[in-house]
């Protein structure tokens, strides 16, 4: 009977530690799922660093409001069954303000009905177009629109007076949904896409579609990923002696892809956010302190190159800690009102005016042309 | 199709079949020797990828190769001390286990050395740009490379095998344990010095696809179960059919490429894996009663 009770009281015990404590006046929680690992790491690797490197910054300036900021990062690998289970656990175990990320457009589809049901603010850093239309009241997103891209690259090609395209892209929602994006705008550009092919995001040989694209006779080759295989695509076409151009997604934005694919990385073309040439912009520039501030001190505390992605959990978090700000409290309602409210933001991957409607913020002025030159990024002329 | 393609799907059918092949002569060379599936095989090829990358950083690559395969043979020895040896008499479903253990142990091991990035070592002759032109086809200089060092891998294994005094232990040891024991076999050493041997065959291949599909930590399971598909469709523990059956399964992956959407390659290669097996269960070039007296 004695131990009986002893084990009813020992559990109780136990259930009421487990509780989590709701202090008003304590530290903000913000979780954050990203690809840190696996067929993402050159997205999530720098969402992830930039998001710590803010918060010790944020914190040591004396957090947002006075209260501190607490992250609870989650590597989801890129895989989007377990960004549904981390996303179940950030809502319902810590029971977070917001969460940041995910870091592809294939988990974030997975997620959004999730955090719409719970009523929990979803910042994601990627791009599908579909993430924020339909409208989610709750979810949001920090980098261009894939549809943006598409008509980017076909404007260009429209002026190089090109019409026929090979597309390829990988099996992923990312993949999936921008040749969705592509074909939808080909047919108002002109573009007559030969052949689409969908090849598997863990592929280490593409020698065999390309084969494909080959006979068919293109002007020009699309790629739309975001995986190492985008480096591969490049490398294989230049083997097979394929001298066409090739244009890629915003999804290139990362130096290391330049440096996988060496010297066959010339002459790529893609759009992209304009922190890769920030020190190209003009002095007058509304972006321009505030891309050269992130450079310099992503940088200088990671020793490697800023990349676009780093950029949007970058503006996640500005924009997250600027709501919080003009809420003037942590009250989820409030803070989502604030996010919709905010006009002429500027962050890394353009000025963001957020409405009712737009939830996410940017036009097609956020996009520059891109290209590679002796292994950098420069703006194309 | 003109006969141009034809030699283009033909040439990079092979290079995959090449590679594939490779990986099953890694997982055929242990289950020879000992009868267990050694599902860490595609780790030893990352692995040797990624020591020679970071070697290749201050030696010459020659050398950076070297002591890369050298590292991985003691890797793999080092398993079969670790994990292996000191077992008594353990069910095949124990080792299986155990070994997919080891891949999980050696996979997390490199995450936390070389982390999640990608690598690739120099191309051995060349750059990732040049295209060597043969009879109106393309092919990378480095696939040629994986081709000749897959055929030397073959060639070198054969004369092993058939004319040195170790390798015809290593084959007694295959055929009757018990009898290799009896004829002064040190059947433990030679199980230690089968795990080297597939380490390192698998660490040259590691590193001579390294410039061509890039090394990330976690590559290592897909090769894996893509050359285990190729062992079994040629014939388990015949190196010679695996061989054999790489090629077929490769040029049939890039065929069906051509005809079929990208999408359904693997299904492609998956099915015609299932058909064999109905129809000649111990592989493409087993013979049903040698199946039946191994026990897996």
């Amino acid at each position: 009977m004695r131990t009986l009770w002893t084990k009813i009281v020992l559990a109780f015990a136990l259930v009421l530690a487990a509780l989590p404590v709701t202090a008003q006046g304590g530290t903000i929680k913000v979780g954050a799922i990203l690809g840190v690992t696996g067929p993402a790491s050159n997205l999530g690797a720098p969402e992830a660093k930039t998001l710590e490197m803010l918060v010790e910054l944020t914190n040591a300036a004396g957090g947002i409001g006075g209260r501190k900021v607490e992250l609870v990062l989650k590597d989801s690998g890129a895989n989007p069954e377990k960004a549904i289970s981390f996303t179940r656990q950030l809502i319902e175990e810590e029971q977070v303000l917001a969460i940041i990320g995910p870091s592809t457009s294939g988990e974030t589809l997975k997620i959004k009905d999730i955090c719409e049901e719970n009523q929990t603010i979803l910042l994601s850093c990627a791009s599908g177009e579909a993430i924020v239309n339909p409208v989610a009241k709750w979810v949001f997103k920090t980098p261009q629109n894939d549809s943006m891209a598409a008509i980017w690259i076909y404007k260009y090609l429209k002026d190089k007076g090109i019409s026929r395209i090979g597309v390829v892209v990988s099996n992923t929602g990312f993949g999936n949904l921008g040749k969705g994006q592509l074909e939808k705008y080909a047919p108002e550009y002109g573009m007559e896409i030969l052949i689409a092919e969908v090849y598997d995001k863990e592929a280490t040989d593409l020698t065999g579609v390309l084969t494909k694209v080959k006979a068919k006779d293109v002007q020009a080759v699309i790629n739309w990923s975001i995986e190492p295989a985008q480096s591969l695509v490049v490398k294989n076409m230049r083997q097979l002696g394929m001298t066409m151009p090739l244009l890629q997604s915003h999804g290139f934005g990362n130096i290391k892809y330049v440096e996988a694919a060496g010297q066959a990385a010339e002459g790529i073309v893609f759009p992209c956010g304009r922190l890769l040439v920030a020190d190209a912009l003009p002095a007058s520039h509304p972006q321009k302190a505030l891309l050269e501030n992130y450079k310099r001190q992503y940088e200088s505390k990671f020793k490697e190159d800023v990349s676009t992605f780093g950029g949007h959990a970058y503006d996640a978090f500005t924009i997250l800690a600027e709501a919080i700000k003009r809420a003037g409290s942590t009250d989820k309602d409030k803070v989502r009102q604030a996010i919709e409210n905010l006009r002429g933001f500027a962050g890394t991957a353009g000025i963001f005016n957020f409405s009712a409607a737009d939830h996410n913020g940017l036009d097609m002025s956020s996009f520059e042309m891109l290209t590679v030159k002796n292994g950098k990024f420069v703006v194309l002329k | 199709m003109p006969f141009d393609q034809i030699l283009q799907y033909f040439l990079a059918g092979v290079t995959e079949g090449a590679i594939y092949a490779t990986i099953a002569i890694g997982f055929n060379i242990i289950y020879n020797t000992t009868g267990i599936i050694n599902f860490a095989q595609g780790e030893f090829l990352v692995l040797g990828g990624m020591i020679a990358v970071t070697l290749s950083a201050f030696l010459p690559l020659p050398l950076a190769i070297a002591l890369a395969v050298a590292a991985t043979m003691a890797v793999g020895a080092l398993v079969d001390l670790v994990f292996i040896r000191w077992l008594a008499s353990p069910s095949v479903l124990r080792l299986v286990v155990i070994t997919i253990g080891v891949s999980i142990l050696l996979r997390e091991g490199m995450l936390h050395v070389w982390d999640e990035k990608v690598r690739a070592l120099r191309h051995f002759t060349g750059s990732e740009i040049s295209s060597v032109r043969f009879l109106g086809a393309h092919i990378a200089p480095q696939a040629l490379w994986v081709l000749g060092i897959a055929a030397v891998i073959v060639a070198v294994l054969a004369i092993f095998f058939r004319f040195t005094l170790v390798g015809r232990a290593m084959r007694a040891c295959a055929a009757n344990r018990t009898a290799a024991r009896l004829c002064g076999i040190n059947t433990r050493w030679m199980v230690t010095l089968s795990f080297c041997l597939s380490a390192g065959i698998g660490a040259l291949a590691g590193c001579a696809l390294s410039p061509l599909t890039q090394t990330q930590y976690d590559m290592g399971a897909p090769l894996a179960i893509k050359g285990f598909t190729v062992a079994i469709l040629g014939g388990l523990g015949n190196s010679m059919a695996a061989v054999a059956a790489g090629l077929i399964l490769g040029l049939l992956e890039v065929f069906s490429i051509s005809l079929l959407p990208l999408a359904y390659k693997d299904a492609v290669s998956l099915a015609v894996l299932l058909i064999v097996l109905f129809l000649r269960p111990g592989g493409l070039f087993g013979r049903l009663e040698a199946q039946r007296l191994k026990e897996f």
